[in-house]
């Protein structure tokens, strides 16, 4: 007896729970990825090198950079379509997700949110387009999950902010023409907008990655930066600033490991139903389909979890607590279904001629960036108890 | 100056296509339904010549209800506005059917050329173009690989076994592009979301003034009377290389007239 096969998502009729438009968004981005960067990303991957300022620009001419931010030459979309968005980018590489969550979710979107209307108008629509590239920098060397400790420092010097310190794990840092820099003043701590041309400021790049090798990650080094005192994003005070673009940027994770986990199982089922074992095909032994079974059960209910809090964020009523619950859910379930996916290929899954191992590679960078596991469970037990367990 | 591009909506061309058994007409439902891929080069040069001379660029397509969603497709490309032309009538309609109910479609409108994609994937008769040409009486350029217009003159490049001929007519034209005639572009986002809000006007055979006894399955001048199943492939040739493997490769190319 055999039948049709079904693919995961849509044994879930997951394309049901979408309208129209979100959907001729999301195959537009999935066609534009099929076309053009699957078809380079195993050798990108390989040389370790992504050309970002090319990508940038035919991403830009689609709309995804900054797309469901209002004006400024954003495409102005629903939240729920920009995690489609990056669900199909991270289908081909977690580094190309990376790339869009920090140019729009982190740089465009701290712009956006607590910019000047200088900042906006001299940054954005350049930004929307591809044309200019922009960075996040928060997390240092010694501080990742307590960006509170911060190092790097803005002081006033006369009509000036003075920046001195060093960001690490930055992504599209050494390309980047704009830096969002969050550092430690008199006042707390607080944004700045650093051209990357200004003296002082350099970004080299850090080599030697196993994770997301189709993706740029710098060491930002500030060294008596001058900046101009308009310099700074004036609506941002405080932690809740640089927390608030992480909010926005882990939204779009939610959606984007499922992408990289969608692509594992989509070529381990494909590689199963090819392989034959024994004579037969390999996805015809009970101990692979349990295997697949679990995971696109473990896939489906991620989706529905995604959709579910892309509805609520769309709606405004989105808790940051909630967006914990997805990125430490789907990111985790995308990483062992990944792994698993590798064992169903066997050796052929450690290749790049294959894309599990690339994924799971690239996930072990996602489960613990933009917030580690370890610290969103910690948010989720705070919200269950109601207490702190963080230190 | 305005533009009118045809438009087919196909089986989705990765699908494998199949008849249905009782109609022997294709089965739409089995594989999701595309924009006729030649048909975006066709778009594509409309609203080029229109960005470089000023107009706008209408979309036509005669297909069922769900048809309007390569007409939006085409809207969030850049094409101003649509008309789809649907009506049970119409379903089954051959080629020579077709190219009447296009022409009469084209009644409702004014147009300065018309463009279409020089072959739909699913039937592959590149017959419509011309056959329109013919019914609306005017010159046919087909199967143009490159289009320039000056004035009310348009000369194309057509694509030849040989290489290519220059054609030369006068406004209004009916013309058919090839693949090669440039790179279609990918819609945005902001042309996804600008397509929504763009005027789609619905006909039916009678707001069209077709004949409904002209169109249709039951008008159609060539009857499907029988469909098979293609074989499944034979095991092939397999050639042992005594030391002479190339020679018999080649051999075998040669008789197949690949080589």
């Amino acid at each position: 007896m055999s039948s049709k096969p079904v693919s995961p998502l849509d044994l879930f009729a997951i394309d049901g729970l979408l309208s129209d438009e979100e959907r001729a968004m999301r195959d537009l981005v999935r066609s534009y990825g099929a076309r053009e960067l699957r078809p380079h990303i195993a050798d990108w991957f390989e040389a370790g090198d992504l050309p970002a300022r090319e990508v940038a620009r035919g991403l830009g001419r689609l709309g995804v950079l900054g797309m469901h931010l209002h004006g400024y030459g954003c495409a102005g979309t629903s939240a729920l379509t920009y995690g489609l968005a990056c669900m199909e980018l991270e289908a081909v590489d977690s580094g190309l997700r990376s790339l869009v969550s920090v140019q729009g979710s982190l740089a465009m979107f701290a712009i956006w949110r607590y910019g000047s209307e200088e900042h906006k108008q001299a940054w954005l629509p350049r930004m929307a387009a591809g044309e200019a590239i922009g960075c996040f920098g928060l997390t240092e060397p010694d501080f990742g999950s307590n960006p509170a400790g911060m190092r790097t420092t803005a002081k006033r010097d006369g009509d000036s902010w003075v920046l001195n310190g060093t960001k690490m794990w930055i992504t599209n840092g050494s390309v980047a023409d704009v830096a969002v820099v969050w550092a430690g003043t008199a006042d707390g701590i607080r944004g700045f907008v650093v051209p990357t041309d200004t003296p002082g400021f350099s970004a080299p790049v850090i080599k030697k990655k196993l994770s997301l090798r189709a993706s740029v990650t710098s060491e930002l080094v500030l060294q008596d930066v001058r900046l101009p005192a308009d310099a700074m994003l004036p609506q941002a005070a405080g932690l809740a600033g640089p927390l608030g673009c992480l909010d926005e940027a882990r939204f779009g994770i939610v959606f984007g490991a499922l992408g990289a986990a969608r692509d594992c199982l989509e070529a381990a089922i494909a590689y199963a139903l090819d392989r034959e074992v024994f004579d037969r095909p390999l996805a015809g032994f009970q101990l692979t389909q349990q295997k697949l079974a679990d995971m696109a059960l473990e896939l489906g209910k991620g989706m529905l979890l995604a959709l579910h809090l892309g509805r609520l964020k769309d709606a405004g009523q989105l808790d940051p607590r909630q967006v914990s619950l997805g990125k430490l859910n789907n990111v985790r379930e995308a990483l062992d279904i990944a792994r698993e996916c590798r064992t169903i290929l066997a050796a052929n899954g450690i290749t790049l001629e294959y894309p599990v191992l690339r994924h799971a590679n690239n996930l072990e960078s996602v489960l613990t960036y933009e917030g580690t596991s370890e610290i969103h469970s910690l948010v989720i037990g705070r919200a269950l108890t109601g207490l702190s367990a963080f230190v | 100056m305005k533009i009118v591009v045809c438009v087919k909506q196909v089986p989705d061309t990765e699908a494998e296509k199949r008849l249905l058994p009782d109609t022997l007409t294709v089965d739409r439902e089995s594989s999701n339904p595309v924009l006729n891929e030649m048909d975006e080069f066709a778009i594509e040069e409309a609203l080029k010549l229109t960005e470089a001379h000023g107009g706008e660029v209408v979309v036509l397509t005669m297909g069922p209800d769900g048809a309007d969603a390569a007409v939006r497709k085409a809207l969030s490309m850049g094409a101003h506005s649509g008309i789809l032309l649907s009506d049970p009538a119409l379903a089954g309609s051959d080629a020579v059917a077709t190219s009447y109910a296009i022409a009469q479609a084209l009644g409702t409108t004014e147009y300065d050329l018309v463009i279409l994609g020089s072959e739909a994937s699913d039937a592959r008769t590149s017959l419509v173009p011309a056959m329109l040409a013919e019914r609306l009486g005017l010159p046919q350029l087909t199967f143009a690989s490159k289009v320039e217009i000056d004035g009310t003159s348009i000369t194309v490049n057509r694509l030849t076994d040989y290489g290519h001929d220059v054609v030369q007519a006068q406004l209004p034209a009916v013309v058919s592009v090839v693949e090669k005639i440039n790179e279609p572009r990918y819609p945005s986002f902001k042309g996804i979301m600008a397509a929504k809000k763009k005027p789609v006007a619905a006909l039916d055979v009678a707001a069209a003034g077709i004949d409904a006894a002209l169109v249709g399955q039951a008008a159609a001048a060539t009857t499907v009377v029988d469909a098979a199943q293609r074989p499944p492939r034979s095991a092939g040739v397999k050639v042992t290389d005594e030391g002479d493997g190339g020679v018999k490769l080649a051999e075998f190319l040669s008789a197949q007239k690949f080589i």
